[in-house]
């Protein structure tokens, strides 16, 4: 992502909050969608994006963040469900070039990666991130 | 026929009785165990505490041999995942989900959800029959392929009264089937007039409906 992006994330909890102040940071064009305004004091106070109450599997809440024009959408809810459904609106619905989202299932994972979803699952990867540093420091 | 029910709510429950009453083989899925204990009490074991979106919970429930599959919990996008796990892991040929939010419909079916039921959507149509002064009334959506069977009243002052149907311009793939006069119902030809009071059934579709309702009460 050399180029400045415009990106929507869903969900402003830890992950989306540290995600938003990173994009940002680098200058890219963040927007953050969550259903509790309370969560957005997890931003960092440099944070120039755009914070937006609404609900990111809503369509009309998405066109008010811009995902008609997003070059990326990310979905890290603390909701699987809610993650898969708003990665499919972004996807299907607003043909957004990239779409990501966290799914904390593996089998789930893996059924929405057949289906096209660039999903992420923090279970296995930092499953293999805890035991490649076990071994690591075993060695 | 083996039919899963994701979500052992008043939906799932009278619909599981009602299933059970026609000889069907029922399994409930339900997270909550207070719910599963008293679906039991009431309608034998015939329900499994899980999460209906896990597929490791489907497995064990068997999901591969069922005929049908349903998602009736209160949020959408359990079903919609419940179903969409239903239908590509385990290949359940005939998936249904609930719907509260309306504007999810045209995305699930997007999404391979073969029916979707809104409650809102259904509420709101036979509202919408009940209330006298509108003029155009969904009786039918035939999903399948967009059409949809209306009603039209035709108040005091539409421009419609007094033509033959000949001599109206209808939108295409527009049909006036029936009268509905007073207390007789009579089939429509190119000859018939329109009268005031009509209430006139019609097959078209979503995007002719409008151009139909001009034409006819104007």
């Amino acid at each position: 992502m050399a180029k400045k992006n415009k990106v929507v994330i869903m969900g402003c909890g830890r992950v989306g909050a540290h995600l938003a102040g990173l994009l940002d940071s680098q200058g890219h064009q963040v927007t953050v969608l969550d259903v509790n305004s309370t969560s957005f004091r997890r931003l960092p106070p440099t944070f120039s994006g755009n914070a937006l109450l609404g609900d990111g599997t809503d369509e009309d809440s998405l066109r008010k963040a811009g995902i008609e024009v997003a070059d990326a959408f990310i979905a890290v809810t603390e909701g699987d469900n809610r993650n898969v459904m708003g990665a499919q609106v972004a996807k299907h619905t607003f043909k957004v070039p990239r779409v990501i989202c966290r799914i904390y299932d593996p089998l789930r994972q893996e059924l929405y990666r057949n289906l096209g979803l660039e999903a992420l699952s923090p279970t296995t990867t930092f499953a293999e991130l805890l035991r490649d540093t076990l071994l690591g420091k075993e060695k | 026929m083996y039919i899963i029910i994701v979500g052992g709510g008043r939906l799932g429950y009278y619909l599981s009785k009602g299933l059970l009453s026609e000889g069907h083989e029922v399994l409930v899925i339900e997270k909550d165990s207070l719910k599963v204990e008293r679906m039991e009490e009431e309608l034998g074991s015939i329900c499994m505490e899980g999460d209906g979106c896990e597929a490791s919970t489907l497995d064990e429930a068997g999901t591969e041999r069922a005929s049908l599959f349903v998602a009736v919990t209160n949020e959408d996008e359990d079903n919609l995942v419940a179903c969409q796990v239903a239908r590509h892991m385990f290949n359940v040929p005939r998936v249904i989900a609930r719907i509260s939010n309306p504007k999810n419909e045209t995305l699930f079916r997007a999404l391979g959800i073969d029916v979707t039921v809104s409650a809102t959507n259904l509420i709101l149509e036979h509202i919408g029959q009940e209330v006298p002064t509108r003029p155009l009334v969904h009786l039918v959506e035939l999903k399948e392929n967009k059409q949809e069977i209306v009603e039209v009243r035709i108040g005091s002052s539409s421009p419609s009264i007094g033509r033959q149907i000949k001599d109206l311009s209808l939108p295409t793939g527009t049909i006036l089937s029936l009268v509905i006069r007073g207390q007789a119902i009579k089939a429509l030809t190119a000859d018939s007039y329109i009268e005031a009071g009509d209430r006139i059934v019609a097959v078209t579709n979503a995007d002719a409906e409008q151009i139909l309702l001009a034409e006819l009460a104007g």
